[in-house]
């Protein structure tokens, strides 16, 4: 019963947590958008509309307003799911966000695949090697993919790939010769042409995807690897390790099955953050490979000056990592035995 | 027991200290490769004017997309400026923005830190949540968004950075200020009625100072990457600034026919954000005790 009592209070604590914070999203995207230079009436109303029709729209928008109820005015907005019409294209932001999201998604979760897949044996190598050579390697490597500026790895990628070997696709989602062959019913395009069972679109599709997901995955394999390196330290060192060997158990056996059974955990919640992290990479690797995803549509729509899109798009960036946080806690508090 | 073998320094403690952190990463490879780019860095911002072989604005379109090689070390630009050069000026550009994001992140994730960790209670709360808004946030897309609403040139895209960078600074200052608030010297210092600003700013910053530094350093790698993806996309340093990242991106329209217009000021990006890694690296590794007994 008292422990019950206990979790409820944890439980409403997290909640007031999160709704304390995304008050603060709000309002930090509420300045970020007054704080924009364009005029949001001007983009509207045109260079040359009359005076008449400039102060209608003004007012329409609520700009006549006091500052405090224009935030009221934006967040009952937002938490009815109104979040504004895109200038540029004279949609419903909402609806262009979802449209382009699927294009991240997609090249976002192949490349945390390929940066787990390479990060976490990387690390596992590192801290079983520990101040030996492999280590030193690993950690020249994964500092590297650290260090390089993305958008150049991705340009000197596509000289040498694409334009020099000519083994992989140049930019976009799939040859100019694809487009619009497929009916978009997902929108993640590997999964849509295996539904209209176009086999050429789809390597097509895995052929440029290949790319910009190894070079994302690679940078987030620095962050994974160091990770997964310093959480296995932390376990070789324990006693149980050395019991398990005198058991007699092998070298292989006690630190693939224990000491990395211990970290799985842990290892999951990194991943999700790195998933999250992602996102960042993806702003940059989407305008060099020309991909319709999300980070370009924030970059399009920073460069026109379109409030209403780029408000949104940060904010979704913010949810996006208050969530990721909230579920790495979780995980961690529904598989840590020692968190109950 | 080795340093009192030397009675007769008369460096102050600080100097000595840093002598020693510097012989220490001298002694470990990677490092020392930090530590030779920097000063690379450091000199050829100094001394840009006598290193640069033409003026890095100078235009000559008898001579445009140069491969390297005639004259022209790295080659030139579509404008027919000379590279070379203009990557020595654009060292200036880079340690700009080092000096000046230290600048601005460095006090503000200070004094934010030791004040909500010395007040605590209520103000505590409320600070540490606004920073983790910020938190919550990856750097480069809160940036886009800062200078977006400020309006890209390279000073706003410095502030943008700027204004992104200090929460972990923060939280780094409020851990080390809870460690000694409870100090006798400080408790001292109360007792003499002093204020609590003067304590805040007498006895506590200064503690806080060299793990402050250290995580700048290891966060400056961060920093010049985010200030050169600005660049990059345009909402950074300006055309005919010659910063690393804008040339990137001017260079890109010519990338399959002139490699050399994005390659070299991307092995720069590369080479110092490297260098503030691997120096970073080594510092931790100095800055422990446990690691600096065992080598």
């Amino acid at each position: 019963m008292a422990l019950s009592h206990i979790r409820l209070r944890q439980v409403a604590g997290q909640v007031a947590t999160i709704a304390i914070t995304l008050f603060g999203l709000l309002l930090l995207t509420f300045v970020i958008g007054r704080m924009m230079p364009a005029d949001p009436v001007r983009a509207i109303v045109g260079e040359d509309a009359s005076r008449e029709t400039y102060e209608m729209v003004f007012n329409q928008l609520g700009l006549d307003r006091p500052i405090w109820e224009q935030f009221l005015r934006y967040l009952g907005d937002v938490l009815t799911g109104n979040f504004g019409t895109s200038i540029r294209t004279g949609q419903p932001v909402i609806e262009d966000i979802l449209h382009v999201m699927p294009a991240t998604i997609e090249l976002a979760t192949f490349a945390i695949l390929i940066g787990a897949g390479l990060g976490i044996p990387l690390g596992v190598t590192a801290a079983v090697n520990k101040d030996r050579w492999p280590d030193h390697l690993v950690r020249v490597f994964s500092l590297f993919g650290h260090s390089m500026p993305i958008f150049w790895t991705g340009m000197i990628a596509l000289l040498v790939f694409y334009a020099g070997l000519g083994w992989v696709g140049g930019s976009g989602r799939m040859s100019q010769f694809y487009i619009g062959l497929i009916d978009e019913r997902t929108g993640f395009l590997l999964i849509d042409s295996l539904l209209a069972g176009d086999r050429d679109v789809f390597w097509s599709a895995v052929n440029h995807l290949i790319l910009p997901a190894s070079l994302l995955g690679y940078s987030s394999s620095a962050y994974i690897t160091r990770m997964t390196r310093s959480f296995m330290l932390d376990q070789l060192g324990q006693e149980y390790m050395t019991t398990a060997r005198v058991k007699g158990l092998s070298r292989g056996q006690t630190i693939w099955r224990h000491a990395f059974g211990n970290i799985r955990v842990q290892l999951v919640t990194i991943i999700a953050l790195a998933y999250g992290g992602l996102l960042e990479g993806a702003v940059l690797i989407e305008t060099v490979f020309a991909w319709p995803g999300f980070g370009q549509y924030l970059t399009n729509n920073l460069i026109i000056g379109d409030m209403n899109a780029v408000m949104t798009c940060v904010l979704i960036v913010g949810c996006i990592f208050i969530l990721l946080n909230l579920i790495s806690d979780l995980l961690y508090r529904l598989f840590d035995p020692r968190t109950k | 027991m080795t340093s009192t073998a030397r009675p007769h320094s008369r460096l102050p403690a600080p100097l000595l200290a840093l002598r020693n952190i510097i012989a220490f990463l001298w002694r470990t490879p990677t490092s020392a490769f930090g530590l030779i780019v920097l000063s690379v860095l450091i000199l050829t911002a100094l001394f840009a004017p006598w290193i640069a072989s033409h003026d890095p604005y100078l235009q000559d379109l008898n001579n445009v997309l140069q491969p390297p090689g005639n004259g022209h070390l790295f080659g030139t630009d579509e404008l027919g400026r000379d590279i070379f050069s203009r990557l020595v000026w654009g060292a200036r550009i880079t340690l700009r923005i080092v000096f000046l994001v230290t600048v601005v992140v460095g006090p503000i994730g200070l004094l934010v830190g030791t004040t909500a960790g010395y007040i605590g209670g209520r103000f505590d709360t409320v600070m540490m949540r606004i920073t983790d808004i910020f938190l919550s946030f990856p750097s480069l897309i809160l940036s886009l968004a800062f200078v977006a609403a400020l309006g890209p040139s390279l000073n706003n895209a410095i502030i943008a950075i700027g204004l992104t960078a200090w929460p972990p600074i923060a939280r780094l200052a409020r851990a080390e200020t809870l460690t000694f608030r409870k100090a006798d010297y400080i408790a001292a210092a109360r007792l003499q009625g002093a204020s609590a600003l003067r304590i805040i700013v007498k006895s506590i910053m200064p503690m806080c100072l060299p793990s402050v530094m250290i995580r700048l350093t290891l966060n400056m790698a961060t920093i010049i990457l985010t200030a050169a993806g600005l660049g990059f996309l345009g909402l950074g340093a300006q055309p005919p600034l010659p910063e690393w990242g804008a040339m990137i991106a001017t260079g890109r329209r010519y990338m399959i026919d002139s490699w050399w217009l994005v390659t070299f000021p991307g092995l720069a990006i590369l080479s110092v954000s490297l260098a503030f890694n691997l120096l970073g690296d080594g510092l931790r590794d100095a800055l422990d005790p446990k690691q600096m007994n065992r080598r």
